[in-house]
């Protein structure tokens, strides 16, 4: 079953009840690992990486990936928790699906979580000199926000 | 001699959007396309965090404008899904032939461009043509052209227009006869050809690890269409075959999309004259709020895959809102596409990967 192959993988990880399709939750130390398990198993085949989002939960970050198989036509959602919200970093996995190039940089850019090992790394969508990662739930602009 | 940098855009002859590119060219030959994103960025995600579930569905419309319906469709499928609300079939036949004939005039724009980018410019007032009467039967509807905020969480707005089913029979009729016009004016036109075929490939493989979906998908063999693959509303139960093509190029895209434009019209042919009586909105409260948790759905739209992800604390607003838009998967393989093509074949691919910026940039 997937949830016994995935605990094989990785011990330490915990699944989500009562959720739309499986969620596993992970330290942020072992998500290379797991995303080369994901990619290569056959059993798994997980090629299609359709969803990368970040989360600011005040306490910690939290990096959410989706993922489906074309071979098998399962789902999964991984849930990687980044524990240190001023030195946030996760590593890269733009050579394992290369959808990650692009989007890990959006990450970047709005959220302030540096991946390691990314070939790239710099804002897309805001402009070199911006201050400030604006998507942080404490992001402050005193200009342009208007808070309601 | 050294590379030569040069900057494509942001400003277009055609209508692409603010999409700035900044490419390395030796000779004509293209070494590296890197886009700039960011012209249209105005922060959609985190708007919608200070607004309710009924209010946020009005933002995406101007997110991917040309298929806004289908937009609409994919955020009431989410939150119906978090509150398990049950959609009446009339609302539901009402919603995929609105999608059908979205995706119709966006195919149709997308024609009428792309003919525009490798130098033929009749079709373009052809297209716009036909997508007037579709942009009509809208405005009568639905109220707005463009940006039609019609679909609600739990069916429609209001109801169709007395006119709607007979304009909407005239104007398949009407459409029928004009593609084959647009068979012969370009499809089989040997300078379209050779413009088109051979040029801007990907494999199947490499469509998959770039996250590819729609017709960039499926020109390369990979079957993707989320209408068949976990269905919403009522194409469960419509008969329409999948574009699948093997190439890869720019001439398979443009082959699935015309394909693709007979297929809606196949659906609608199916639906039209059998819309139920009924309700066109289930009975909700006034204030919604979705329980505590992670909610996700999907719909097709006239680009690819479009996912909106919403995770709810139990409150009016949404917590965090992801909007998984297919233009910037499909923006971040024209890198792998263009490279050792020349400048002219850099245009050709731009247009038959049918990019909407402000979907991108959100």
């Amino acid at each position: 079953m997937l949830q016994e192959k995935l605990l094989s993988i990785c011990p330490t990880a915990t699944f989500e009840e009562n959720t739309q399709w499986p969620t596993i939750n992970i330290e942020s130390t072992e998500w290379r690992r797991l995303a080369e398990h994901l990619k290569n198993d056959p059993e798994l085949a997980f090629d299609y990486l359709f969803c990368i989002t970040g989360v600011d939960w005040k306490t910690h970050l939290t990096m959410v990936y989706h993922l489906s198989s074309t071979i098998h036509r399962h789902t999964i959602v991984v849930k990687a928790k980044i524990a240190d919200r001023n030195n946030a970093a996760i590593e890269s996995v733009y050579n394992i699906w290369a959808t990650a190039e692009l989007n890990e940089r959006e990450a970047y850019d709005l959220f302030g979580i540096n991946f390691t090992n990314h070939p790239d790394l710099r804002r897309l969508f805001l402009t070199d000199d911006w201050v400030g990662y604006p998507l942080r739930k404490d992001y402050e602009d005193p200009i342009n926000m208007i808070k309601l | 001699m050294g590379d030569l940098i040069i900057n494509v855009g942001p400003q277009h002859p055609s209508t692409h959007g603010v999409l700035h590119l900044v490419i390395t060219l030796n000779g004509e030959t293209v070494k590296k396309v890197e886009p700039h994103l960011g012209y249209i960025h105005r922060s959609i995600e985190k708007m919608c965090e200070s607004l309710t579930y009924r209010q946020f569905i009005y933002v995406t419309s101007r997110m991917d404008y040309l298929s806004s319906h289908i937009n609409n469709h994919a955020c009431a499928l989410v939150v119906e899904k978090g509150l398990q609300i049950e959609v009446p079939q009339r609302a539901q036949y009402i919603r995929v032939i609105l999608d059908e004939l979205t995706r119709l005039a966006s195919h149709q724009l997308w024609w009428g461009a792309m003919a525009m980018d490798v130098g033929a410019i009749t079709p373009f007032f052809h297209a716009f043509r036909e997508r007037e009467i579709i942009n009509d039967i809208m405005e009568q509807t639905c109220g707005a052209r463009l940006t039609m905020n019609f679909i609600v969480p739990g069916g429609c707005m209001y109801d169709l227009h007395p006119d709607f089913v007979k304009r909407v029979k005239d104007f398949i009729v009407f459409f029928k006869s004009k593609l084959s016009e647009y068979d012969e004016m370009v499809t089989n036109n040997p300078i379209f050809q050779a413009r088109m075929q051979n040029v801007g490939s990907i494999t199947k493989e490499n469509a998959i690890s770039y996250g590819c979906s729609g017709p960039v998908a499926r020109a390369a063999g990979v079957v993707c269409d989320v209408r068949k693959l976990s269905p919403y509303d009522v194409y469960s139960q419509v008969e329409f075959t999948e574009a699948i093509e093997k190439e890869g190029d720019c001439f398979a895209r443009y082959k699935v999309r015309m394909k693709e434009m007979n297929e809606s019209m196949r659906i609608i042919e199916q639906l039209i004259d059998n819309i139920p009586e009924g309700e066109f909105q289930a009975k909700t409260k006034a204030v919604l709020k979705l329980p505590k948790g992670d909610f996700y759905s999907n719909v097709e739209t006239a680009r690819g895959d479009f996912g909106v992800y919403i995770i709810s604390e139990g409150g009016t607003t949404p917590y965090r809102i992801k909007f998984r838009s297919p233009g910037f998967c499909n923006l971040s393989a024209l890198d792998h596409m263009a490279r050792g093509n020349k400048i002219g074949d850099l245009v050709a691919i731009m247009g038959s990967l049918d990019l909407v910026i402000p979907d991108i940039d959100r």
